[in-house]
């Protein structure tokens, strides 16, 4: 919970990690190059204050979590996104069953996402089911760039990914956190193209599509794609940042996605540990559209500012709120395209 | 930085954009070093991650080397990408000239026109943006003005590029607005497709920006600039 100015924010961080990338664990260069550029991001977007050394960068301790996002990090309650890439690191990086035994250990304050990968075809199947009951899933996070021998990615729009969708359906596992990387087969498509997520997300209208960091860098086709399809909600993941370096830019983002979207779609994650909470919230609740840009754009008001930051995650994951963080006017997204134009060219 | 000193080759690489951020390599900061040595040419380029996509790079390498090749008095080009996970593939498909789908044999479908296709009407699109917004800010009104109507403006200059790249309509009895296949846009989409226009335009710009400010943060002796 984080108060400021009289006001109260319930807070949950939608998008965290719990990684491995020591050096012991980096497979090949691949690995060690996959963090690097992780922590160019960090360093290139956090306040100087806040920027850490790479080692620390590499790998955090149980301690060390707990504090950054609930001891000083105002955060009421946190999901894990797992992120395995066994092509890069010895152990993965990031997998179910590394957050979730921290999970586990702190169940009131974790909520813990399963993954899966089309290429593993029907033994793949099995495992979901398996991880589901296993973590009770609620949600998966698909990483549609992860390398697998040959091949360097796969999209939401291949046969098998439908299957996993259906299995999804079955198994009560509504929210599928989609993130975009940058290589993808063929190598000759554009790897950020988005067009995927929207057939995914007029087949399957009972599952929710969360697409981290808003389809950054390809914000103008997600805004077009999520405008049309109800279902398709942008997690803030490395698009908040930009709001201590570039906040006019910030500015542009948040204003471009309330318009295409709406208040109840977009969702706050600070993407730990390349950024901790702490400062993107205290920036976001203290951040409002500068003057010039507020006759495109508007105001940011308090109350979409609590849904932005808690409210809008909470209902995705039947998180309970206590009844003084809500908002009055909370409705469950409002299912009306803003707008109806043509298709978007794929 | 390198100064623009040797014959030609830095002005040949200027000409060179990075086909997603539609901006001059040279003034994103990717050069490291141009030089020219007896008619060779020798160029190193560097990108503001080591997984920046290997498509777009594999476009950049190759225009740089065509670019180069075609500078007078040049008579060879070496022309490498560095510190990029697929540098080695890039670079040796770039110097035998085996093409996009050659240098990643089994993993590319065909080459890369269609993608650069792709960029260059995001970029016409912005552009549309751009000059859009001066009209208004100058209390004109974009919908139903002719190419001809259009005072000159840098803005215009930029449009009228784009527009000829993609192959459309130039003529001042042309529409202004046109989309980015070469169809006039309706009084009553207007409003809407210029909206999507500038969310492209905000999207490149915030995408040129952050490439900007991670090159600076990889390289610090880079020049690029945040801006």
């Amino acid at each position: 919970m984080y108060e400021k100015d009289g006001q109260r924010y319930f807070i949950v961080d939608g998008h965290i990690h719990f990684w491995d990338a020591r050096p012991s664990n980096q497979a090949n260069r691949y690995g060690e190059g996959f963090i690097n550029c992780f922590y160019d991001y960090h360093r290139n977007l956090s306040p100087e204050s806040e920027v850490w050394s790479l080692e620390d960068f590499w790998w955090q301790s149980e301690e060390r979590i707990l504090h950054d996002l609930f001891e000083v990090g105002y955060v009421d309650k946190a999901i894990f996104q797992p992120t395995y890439l066994t092509d890069f690191y010895v152990n993965g990086f990031n997998t179910t069953e590394q957050d979730g035994a921290l999970a586990e250990k702190h169940p009131d304050k974790f909520i813990v996402n399963g993954a899966w990968d089309p290429r593993d075809g029907e033994e793949g199947l099995d495992r979901l089911q398996a991880l589901a009951e296993r973590w009770s899933l609620k949600g998966v996070k698909l990483y549609t760039a992860e390398w697998k021998g040959a091949s360097k990615g796969w999209k939401l729009s291949d046969p098998w990914s439908y299957r996993y969708l259906e299995k999804c359906q079955e198994l009560g596992i509504r929210n599928i956190h989609v993130h975009k990387g940058p290589t993808i087969y063929p190598l000759n498509r554009d790897a950020f193209d988005v067009a995927d997520v929207d057939e995914a997300a007029s087949a399957f209208p009972d599952l929710r599509f969360v697409v981290e960091h808003c389809g950054l860098p390809r914000l103008e086709d997600f805004c077009w794609i999520a405008t049309q399809e109800p279902n398709v909600y942008a997690g803030l993941a490395v698009a908040l940042p930009f709001i201590h370096t570039r906040p006019r830019y910030f500015a542009q983002i948040i204003g471009e996605l309330l318009y295409w979207l709406d208040e109840n779609r977009i969702t706050f994650a600070s993407d730990y540990a390349i950024w901790t909470p702490k400062w993107l919230i205290e920036r976001f609740v203290d951040f409002q559209i500068p003057e010039d840009m507020r006759g495109e754009y508007g105001e940011i008001t308090v109350e979409v500012k609590k849904k932005i930051l808690g409210l809008n995650v909470a209902r995705l994951y039947d998180i309970p709120v206590p009844p003084e963080l809500d908002v009055t006017d909370v409705h469950a997204g409002s299912g009306e395209p803003v707008a109806s134009g043509p298709k978007a060219p794929a | 930085m390198p100064s623009p000193r040797y014959d030609g080759i830095w002005d040949a690489l200027a000409s060179v954009r990075d086909p997603e951020l539609d901006e001059p390599i040279t003034e994103l900061g990717f050069v490291r070093e141009a030089e020219v040595r007896d008619g060779r040419a020798s160029v190193r380029l560097r990108l503001p991650t080591y997984f920046c996509a290997p498509n777009f790079a594999y476009l950049m390498v190759a225009d740089a080397h065509d670019a180069v090749r075609a500078v007078a008095g040049v008579v060879a080009a070496d022309v490498r990408l560095e510190d990029h996970f697929a540098s080695d593939e890039i670079n040796a498909g770039v110097a035998e000239g085996a093409g996009f789908a050659g240098s990643f044999p089994g993993e590319a479908h065909g080459g890369l026109e269609e993608l650069r296709l792709t960029f260059r009407r995001k970029a016409y699109l912005a552009s549309l943006d751009r000059l859009g917004t001066r009209l208004t800010a100058e209390g004109g009104q974009p919908v139903r003005l002719g190419l001809g109507d259009v005072p000159e403006s840098p803005e215009l200059a930029g449009l009228l590029r784009r527009r000829a790249e993609l192959g459309l309509d130039c003529s001042p009895r042309s529409p202004l607005l046109l989309d980015e296949y070469g169809e006039p846009i309706r009084a009553e989409q207007a409003t809407l497709r210029l909206r999507f226009a500038r969310a492209v335009r905000v999207s490149i710009e915030g995408n040129a920006g952050f490439c900007r400010g991670l090159l600076h943060t990889r390289y610090p002796e880079s020049a690029a600039d945040e801006r």
